[in-house]
């Protein structure tokens, strides 16, 4: 029997998790929705968002918002050179193509991110307080992420629904041929969400840091629950990946408390499979 | 035809008395890598035998891991020979394959979605070896039994050329399978599924049937590429068997090769193993990680330049050259 103490804490850090993962989730699906191409690579491209924070703080020593920048900017720049030298030649392609094109990218960063830090798990320390609060433990380390986060989102939110560009950008993923005729670019579009979806990877990396260590293989822990998190909330369905991530994060953390850790992700992976066949369309639509 | 016949039966020939040419201390080094992709080649043909159709799967690795480890725990914990292992294995692969295709095929799961479903199912396998590590060893992996020296009924032999012979009739064996399918109904059912599944249904095929069994017959395969493959390391790994890697790598191979042709999974895997033998050797244990980012890059240039695959690409190539001179030569003397 498990202490009723431990699963309120599961339930807490889930909501904690839960709250990183929709923001690897949303960066995704912006680009999934829009570009109709699913970045295997994409917690890759965390990682090495995660580096750049690690030898600018850790190593340097700079501020961390300092190295939050950096970490951002790279995330950036690397989302438009993925998409200008790895997405745009093969628009056209064959679904599968697009796929394994950017699951090469997966090889090449895990690879040569071995190549120049080794699989050493590299970690940056943080002296932030926690607190107790009735018996369970709650470490600013995971707070703050988690509130940074939440603002992010609200801000992507309010870009999509109130700017021009976002306009334009959630047009092309409701209908491409359509914007097109309306004057709106897909190709200034597809730059734009890729810088975005980038941006997003960067400021993921800049939030795991401050739990987890990083290392050249840290895009196997996330990839696979990203992508899902994704399908399961609805293609370019905002909403759906967020409570999506939520779900899976719970799931993860419970089930990880009863069980173990694997079993937590053997269990959200199988909620998956079968929400794929129930709710194909994604968790907050219904059944055609 | 017949000048790529003839370099099929020297190819062949060449093949079959390997451990006879004189290749000095080399032998065993090739021979290790020439079992190795056969094997491969073997897996990567069953894979392209789903792939080819439009079900792409990046899953395969639940079918090899699943056989690999059926054979290699009925062996160790009750003595039950590979043989029947290996058969333990593929039912139990087909029977995975048929829990997976049959709701996909129903509640119409496929392109992106039918790749993501089948990534799910391999990371569940891999994370459920991993989780039942008392009697599966968990992430370290599990060592075949040893059996008292060379022997036939546990699959066990000390020398390579043994195994070499086996792979390669595995190898041919899975190319016979492919060329069978090719020449079937199947072939067509299957091909009108993958264009247009609606269509194909409104003329009378039966969809479900035709996916689950592809899937069942290609994981079946898989299966046992997966105990074969194990036989010959004797020992397996949740992380090299299972999981997103191997599924990918299985992928990357076909198609690299070019997954719509007979021998394209073959020259896919050949060159994979083959490069990255090559970067090892020469890069070495110096730089670390090189090998395999030279292959990531490459990977993505083949991808982006030859989506047909190298072999895909120099067949069609051909084809053209050919109906080229065909229809100048019709057009000569009227």
């Amino acid at each position: 029997v498990i202490d009723p103490i431990f699963l309120a804490e599961a339930a807490l850090n889930g909501i904690l998790l839960g709250g990183i993962l929709a923001l690897l989730a949303l960066g995704l699906n912006l680009i999934f929705g829009v570009i109709d191409i699913v970045w295997i690579a994409y917690v890759d491209l965390v990682m090495i968002c995660m580096y750049a924070i690690y030898f600018t703080v850790q190593v340097y020593g700079w501020p961390v918002w300092v190295g939050g920048g950096v970490a951002l900017a790279l995330g950036a720049l690397l989302g438009i050179a993925v998409h200008v030298l790895i997405i745009s030649p093969i628009l056209g392609s064959a679904a599968v193509n697009q796929l394994l094109a950017t699951g090469g990218l997966l090889f090449f960063l895990q690879s040569f991110a071995t190549f120049l830090w080794s699989t050493d798990h590299r970690t940056v320390r943080f002296s932030l307080p926690s607190w107790d609060i009735g018996g369970i433990f709650l470490p600013a380390t995971r707070l703050i992420p988690f509130v940074i986060s939440i603002v992010a989102m609200v801000v992507l939110y309010l870009f999509l629904t109130r700017t021009y560009m976002g306009t334009a950008i959630r047009a092309v993923a409701q209908d491409r041929e359509a914007t097109a005729l309306m004057g709106a670019s897909p190709r200034r579009i597809y730059l734009v969400t890729s810088a975005i979806g980038g941006l997003m990877a960067g400021l993921a990396g800049a939030l795991l840091i401050f739990q987890y260590s990083v290392h050249p293989f840290f895009g196997g822990q996330f990839g696979p629950l990203t992508f899902m998190i994704c399908v399961l909330g609805g293609l370019g369905n905002m909403p759906g990946a967020f409570v999506a991530s939520f779900v899976m994060a719970e799931i993860i953390q419970i089930a990880g408390v009863i069980w173990s850790t694997e079993m937590g992700y053997v269990i959200a992976f199988v909620v998956f499979i079968v929400m794929m066949f129930v709710r194909p369309g994604g968790l907050l639509t219904r059944r055609q | 035809v017949t000048l790529a016949r003839g370099a099929g039966a020297v190819l062949l020939a060449l093949l079959l008395l390997e451990p006879w040419l004189p290749l000095g201390d080399v032998r065993q080094y090739l021979l290790h890598v020439l079992i190795q992709i056969f094997v491969w080649a073997f897996i990567g043909g069953a894979w392209s035998l789903m792939g080819r159709f439009g079900l792409v799967s990046l899953g395969h690795g639940a079918f090899l891991g699943l056989g690999a480890y059926t054979a290699a725990l009925l062996w160790n914990f009750w003595g039950l020979t590979p043989w029947l292992g290996g058969l333990v294995a593929a039912l139990l692969a087909v029977l995975l394959g048929a829990v997976v295709a049959y709701p996909c095929s129903r509640f119409q799961v496929v392109g992106h979605y039918f790749g993501l479903v089948t990534l799910a199912v391999g990371e569940v396998v891999r994370l459920l070896i991993i989780a039942e590590r008392d009697w599966t060893g968990g992430s370290l992996g599990v060592s075949l039994r040893p059996a008292q020296g060379d022997s036939l009924l546990a699959m066990q032999f000390a020398d390579k050329t043994v195994f070499y012979y086996a792979s390669l009739v595995l190898w041919l064996a899975g190319l016979l399978v492919w060329r069978r399918l090719d020449r079937s109904m199947a072939r067509s059912a299957m091909e009108a599924i993958g264009e247009d599944e609606t269509a194909a249904a409104s003329v009378g095929i039966h969809v479900t049937r035709f996916k689950v069994g592809i899937t069942a017959l290609s994981a079946a395969l898989t299966a046992v590429g997966g105990v074969a493959y194990t036989q010959y390391i004797s020992y397996v790994n949740p992380d090299t068997l299972a999981g997103i890697g191997v599924s990918l790598r299985i992928v990357f191979a076909v198609v690299l090769g070019g997954m719509y042709s007979l021998l394209g999974p073959t020259v896919g895997t050949a060159l994979t193993i083959a490069l990255s033998e090559y970067l090892r050797i020469v890069l070495g244990l110096k730089f670390i990680g090189m090998a395999e980012t030279i292959y990531g890059l490459l990977l993505i240039l083949f991808i982006i330049f030859l989506p047909a695959g190298i072999y895909g690409s120099l067949a069609d190539l051909v084809a053209r050259v050919r109906r080229g001179t065909m229809v100048a030569g019709s057009a000569g003397p009227a």
